[in-house]
């Protein structure tokens, strides 16, 4: 087994990630479907930093699991203040730009 | 951790890691699923959680230990738990819709997310890349020293950077999630006022509620006080039970009171609430046994009161000598 097999792993759960955000309407799964997509590609950063041998893959996965954290921390307090206003946590109930 | 490291020899993981990866990797690709297909959001955080779990046993075994232990600190017990948070917060029954609101976008999302596995599985496979040469070499001082030293020497701006946004994303959370007063705090004497006008205009009750269980036979609260007077007073039972119908009676508590109740109230009936109020007969409380220590009619204490009190005088004795 090489090492491609990681980066094929990486790409189905970016993929699935992917399709999770398009296709749900809570938007807290959507939000999870952007960490899927986030940690997919830290497993391809963390494998291509093994593969070529130095560690800056490793501090590049490092920086966006930290952006991660401050990210779902502000995508999670817009999910709450809108719920708070509009008691609902679906995509499609907010819809004030509309029409 | 430290693996016998082949992969620059060979350019193939060695035999142990294979294996971990084909049984760990199907698992996790089904977890993942289980967010594309959970109906409830639980489900579907907890399918997440077993991803990232296993994205961390493949960090560790692909020599980025501190970055796996970070993914199951980071991610599995903060980033997940606040989404569970979240969820509770939102309610958990708060289900996804069936409805398409864009017709036939399972579809065509489907299919999009098919392409995309499809075309990076391609890239990754048809790629001329160089022989993979292994981080032996780069985590010679263990993993974690490794990464320290490039982030504190080549990163070192970013990690600034980072602290910033950190900083900024604490705040602008708090920002966000503040609740607006609508209306001024309404203050010690608003309250007091707003109870008196309530009592005037509809006769409202000034002090606060008794606890329940006050002068009853039973400390539940799901059973009501007695005021005063010996009559139940319903309020005192906590409004959620009373709107659920799990309120009891004192009858079902204590039938012998509900009796004495019935009776006194019956007998009372007709004086138009003038009535006398007996001692209570409580322990402790004057009314119909002789309180402890006092002298009766006879001249003599009560005896068990007597000899307690001879045996505490006595220990008493012996302790001063």
């Amino acid at each position: 087994m090489s090492l491609v097999n990681y980066l094929v792993l990486s790409g189905i759960l970016f993929s699935i990630g992917a399709v999770a955000v398009l296709l749900r309407r809570n938007s807290i799964i959507a939000l999870m479907g952007v960490e899927l997509m986030l940690n997919a590609a830290n497993l391809m950063l963390i494998t291509f930093a093994r593969w070529h041998g130095n560690l800056h893959g490793e501090v590049f996965a490092f920086f966006v699991m930290l952006v991660a954290a401050a990210e779902v921390v502000i995508g999670l307090a817009i999910v709450v203040s809108i719920f708070r206003t509009r008691r609902s946590a679906s995509i499609d109930d907010v819809n004030l730009l509309k029409n | 951790m430290m693996l016998p490291m082949s992969l620059a020899e060979t350019g193939t993981v060695s035999a142990g890691e294979e294996v971990f990866f084909w049984v760990v990797a199907p698992l996790a690709v089904l977890a993942a699923l289980g967010l594309l297909f959970a109906r409830k959001a639980v489900y579907a955080a907890m399918c997440v959680v077993f991803v990232m779990i296993s994205l961390a046993g493949f960090y560790i075994v692909q020599e980025a230990l501190f970055l796996g232990v970070a993914q199951i600190v980071v991610y599995t017990g903060a980033i997940m738990m606040l989404f569970l948070f979240v969820l509770m917060l939102v309610g958990v029954d708060a289900s996804d819709s069936v409805v398409e609101t864009l017709k036939g976008q399972r579809w065509i999302g489907a299919l999009a997310g098919a392409g995309l596995i499809a075309l990076v599985a391609a890239v990754a496979m048809r790629a001329s890349m160089p022989a993979p040469r292994g981080l032996a070499e780069a985590n010679a001082d263990t993993n974690p020293v490794g990464v320290a030293r490039l982030l504190f020497s080549d990163y070192v701006l970013v990690v600034e950077v980072a602290g910033v946004l950190l900083v900024t994303a604490a705040v602008g959370a708090v920002v966000l999630t503040r609740a607006e007063r609508l209306r001024p705090k309404p203050t010690q004497k608003d309250v007091a006022d707003a109870k008196m006008a309530a009592f005037a205009a509809e006769g409202a009750r000034i002090r606060g509620l008794p606890a329940p269980g006050v002068y009853a036979r039973h400390n539940a609260a799901d059973v009501p006080a007695l005021g005063a007077d010996g009559r139940p007073i319903d309020e005192s039972v906590p409004r959620v039970l009373r709107i659920r119908g799990q309120q009891r009676s004192i009858a079902s508590v204590s039938p012998e009171l509900a009796a004495q109740l019935a009776a006194s109230t019956s007998s009372h009936a007709g004086d138009g609430g003038a009535r006398s109020v007996t001692q209570s007969g409580q322990p402790g409380m004057p009314g119909t046994e002789p309180a402890p220590g006092t002298v009766t009619v006879d001249g003599e204490r009560p005896t068990s009161q007597s000899t307690e009190d001879t045996g505490t005088k006595r220990a008493e004795q012996e302790e001063q000598q």
